[in-house]
């Protein structure tokens, strides 16, 4: 198990540098940041002079072996806007984005494993069939559209909630609630409909072993089985599904951040595309690796953790 | 060994949902299972057998099958009418089942301990401490070896016997008035079948519990059973104590069954003259060890260096336990896994290190057929389609494969019709022969059978292994047949190998063999073989 671990976290390097390249050329044949910076009515000395004052004049491999020598150092370069450093933005927006995942994570897997275990348990009658409908609008309705009716819902009409907003928990932990609940709702949606199917399918799998049989020939309640001796059998697939999810989350947070003006990763990645800030979006794109990486890794020990015959 | 019945099953019927090709799954079946005495249901696939053994559990898929009429007396105590509360706490406590499939039956993800500690947290109220001396007392009961080292283990850490020991210890724990077991050897070995029948039998002597023994096999009933009784396609054909079954059946079904046995005493054969078709020598096949980091050696040695030849004309049997390599030997020599030492001679080549396309041509001359006919044939072709497609790969043009095809399924028994059809509409009998047509579509030289009859019951297993036999002769085959089963490789082998561990132990022509086994390992397969000695004076 440690080797795995170990193994895994010197996998990352090459993952990560593979990833750099591509970014960064990208990034260098899709415009010119320094016309951009320069803004609209600059002459062409005035955007030269930008470039020259970037660095951006210099052959792209320069550019890159500087930039990967800084990063090495853990630094990400500054935002050619604001000149704050990289590290510091992502800090700044970090936390926000790894609330809402959180909840939303928590919340989805709250909802979506009784949900599907039930649908399996009762396949193919009416609480099955119900389950499915249910999922199938929570993969079909768009975010923006659920978030708006929620909010008109809950804060226009009903004022039960705020409209908008974010407030760190660690600051009021009532009005982070409070304004956490529509943006975790919104989101959860699609997650709960992809946990709760792929939970049923598991599940409903899982039941046709003999080992349930042998289960119930011991007297066993249906409860005990299905959540004992089923789920922990069908939850391999389950937590593949779930660590997507939250891989999926931390990139797909941006239109719910928008809708609900959460100052979190999802909109510093937006406004960093608009604007051609590189060296944010660079570290960005680098972050976003590692912490993919760090869930694979996370998903594979699970998998030991609930399953004896898997072992690395 | 009289006295109460502990079980009684009365006029006993259990419907089918529509549409099936009966009403019953089983129809007025009676009988009585009494205290310390092993009553065996014995029948082909489709008699019942096994629907009225989890009738009595209450185990019945529910909404496909449900018992209609009759009762079913568990200490006098009717369950079928019992609430499902009521069932629950029977179940574990008065009556227990143990499975076919010791692997599949135990939960993988929970340790052997929890799962026996799992009966007596359901319907004790004993402190965890007790419990856990009962488990391991249980357990020791079983003859498992350091049974407190087992109750920390994994079922996938434990041999198939061991297993089915432990499903016996969580059946046993408790000490239920009556042990259901269905099929409860068929997937283990001879001589730990020969093992896990002793216990069941010690069991039955030591705790006076009934057994109901449900089995297809008839060397097992033959072995163990007070009471036989025989079912055909949902009905008793004939019940009685297992004496009177055996020497003097009532009626042909009964007698069809038991003939169908091959006997463990092989015909005389004239040894094959043909020439070589195939031939491994020194084959040696290790699994792992492969990875960076693997040092030279390590691994899992499978095959250790294994020389045979086959003859045109000719049946080689390689008998031998799970792991012993047989089936590992046969999947090199077709080179469906690679070898990692040694030669496979074909036809004067060496084909044991050729390339994916050097072999190509290679390929049409050695067919294999599988042991699970519900698996190896493609569910969403056609049997034609599935047949064709080998001889067209090696560029016979359509009409002509479809019109071999014909031909062949005349030659296996089937229509030509069934060529249009989907292998799920046919019985497991006539999908082997379906598989061994397909073999013979590429016009092999040699025919590797990979437990081929295994799976099948004994009437059909016969007619397959005469199909075998037949298609032999009449193509003058070389016939490599890889089987468990000692009492069908004395029907068909002309000459036998047997392996153990990945080597072979002794070989030789099959009469000689049996007869006089030379080494140990032979003389205790032989030994293990169920039922020994019946085979002989009825068959004779």
């Amino acid at each position: 198990m440690p080797f795995l671990i170990i193994q895994r976290l010197l996998s990352t390097i090459p993952v990560l540098l593979v990833v750099a390249v591509v970014v960064f050329l990208m990034l260098r044949v899709s415009g010119d940041p320094a016309a951009i910076l320069a803004g609209d009515t600059a002459t062409s000395e005035q955007i030269e002079a930008v470039r020259v004052a970037l660095g951006l004049d210099r052959p792209v491999w320069e550019q890159f072996l500087g930039w990967i020598v800084q990063v090495l150092r853990g630094d990400l370069g500054e935002s050619l806007f604001t000149g704050l450093p990289v590290t510091t933005l992502i800090g700044q927006r970090i936390e926000p984005t790894a609330m809402l995942a959180l909840t939303t994570i928590v919340f989805s897997v709250l909802v979506a494993v009784p949900l599907g275990v039930l649908a399996a348990w009762r396949a193919n009658t009416w609480v099955d069939r119900a389950v499915m409908v249910f999922a199938v609008l929570g993969f079909s309705v768009p975010v923006f559209v659920l978030g708006y009716f929620l909010m008109y819902a809950f804060s226009i009409s009903l004022r039960w909630l705020p409209v908008q907003g974010y407030t760190s928990p660690f600051v009021d932990f009532g009005a982070f609630l409070r304004q956490i609940i529509l943006p975790t709702l919104t989101l959860s949606c699609i997650y709960i409909a992809l946990i709760a199917r792929i939970t049923r399918a598991s599940v409903m799998e899982v039941l046709n072993e003999d080992y349930i049989r042998t289960a119930r020939a011991k007297g066993q309640i249906e409860r005990i089985v299905l959540f004992r001796h089923a789920l922990k059998n069908a939850a391999v697939p389950i937590v593949t599904v779930i660590g997507l999810g939250v891989a999926l989350l931390i990139g797909g947070v941006v239109v719910t951040e928008s809708v609900f003006n959460i100052p979190g990763l999802g909109r510093l990645v937006v406004d960093a595309i608009t604007r051609r800030d590189y060296p944010i979006i660079q570290g960005l794109i680098l972050f976003f690796a590692f912490i993919y990486v760090m869930l694979n890794l996370m998903i594979d020990l699970t998998y030991a953790a609930l399953d004896p015959r898997i072992r690395y | 060994m009289t006295g109460k019945p502990v079980l009684s099953i009365r006029n006993l019927s259990v419907a089918l949902p529509e549409g099936a090709d009966r009403r019953h799954a089983v129809e007025n079946v009676s009988f009585d299972v009494d205290p310390g005495e092993i009553v065996c249901v014995v029948g082909e696939s489709g008699s019942g057998k096994s629907v009225t053994a989890f009738s009595v559990m209450g185990l019945l898929p529910p909404g496909e099958l449900k018992p209609v009429q009759g009762e079913i007396l568990l200490e006098g105590e009717n369950v079928l009418t019992a609430s499902p509360q009521r069932l629950r706490d029977l179940r574990g406590t008065r009556m227990a089942m143990i499975f076919q499939e010791p692997a599949t039956a135990l939960n993988p993800v929970m340790t052997v301990g929890q799962q026996i500690d799992e009966v007596l947290r359901i319907h004790t109220g004993l402190p965890p401490a007790e419990r856990k001396a009962k488990v391991i007392g249980v357990l020791d009961a079983m003859h498992l070896p350091d049974p407190a080292g087992a109750y920390d283990k994994y079922p996938h850490q434990m041999s198939g016997g061991q297993r089915q020991r432990v499903m016996i210890a969580a059946a046993m724990a408790l000490d239920p008035a009556i042990l259901i077991a269905d099929e409860p050897t068929t997937a283990l070995d001879v001589t730990t079948q020969a093992q896990i029948l002793t216990l069941i039998k010690e069991m039955q002597e030591r705790r006076g519990t009934g057994v109901l023994f449900i089995t297809h096999d008839f060397g097992v009933v033959a072995e163990i059973a007070d009471k036989v009784v025989v079912m055909r396609q949902g009905s008793v054909v004939e019940s009685g104590p297992a004496g009177a079954i055996f020497e003097n059946p009532r009626e042909d079904y009964t007698r069809m069954l038991i003939s169908s046995v091959p006997s463990l005493d092989p015909p005389a054969r004239e040894p094959a003259q043909g020439p070589v078709a195939v031939e491994s020598i020194g084959l040696v096949k290790r699994y792992g060890g492969g990875g960076w980091f693997a040092k030279k050696g390590e691994g899992f040695l499978a095959v250790k260096g294994v020389d045979l030849s086959v003859r045109r004309g000719e049946t080689l049997g390689v008998v031998g336990e799970s792991g012993s390599g047989k089936s590992t030997v046969a999947r090199c020599i077709v080179r469906l896994i690679d070898p990692t030492e040694g030669a496979v001679r074909l036809a004067g080549t060496d084909i044991a290190k050729l390339s994916t396309r050097g072999l190509r041509p290679y390929r049409r001359r050695i067919q294999i057929v599988f042991q699970d006919p519900y698996r190896s044939l493609n569910p969403r072709r056609t049997v034609g389609a599935s047949i064709i497609e080998g001889p067209m790969n090696f560029g016979l043009p359509k009409a002509e494969a479809t019109a071999r095809a014909r031909n062949l399924m005349g030659l296996v028994g089937l229509k030509p019709d069934a060529l249009e059809r989907y292998p799920h509409q046919f019985s497991g009998g006539q999908r082997q022969r379906l598989a061994i047509a397909r073999a013979l579509a590429m016009e092999p030289d040699v025919i590797i059978a990979d437990e081929a009859v295994s799976a099948l019951d004994v009437s059909v297993q016969k007619q397959v292994l005469e199909l075998l036999d037949r298609v032999k002769r009449e193509f003058d085959l070389a016939l490599l047949f890889i089987t468990h089963d000692l009492r069908v490789a004395a029907q068909i082998c002309d000459r036998i190998m047997v392996m153990q561990r990945g080597e072979v132990v002794e070989a030789g022509p099959t009469r000689a063999m049996f007869r006089a086994p030379k080494h140990p390992y032979t003389a205790a397969l032989l030994a293990a073989a169920p039922g020994r000695g019946f085979g002989e004076t009825v068959a004779a």
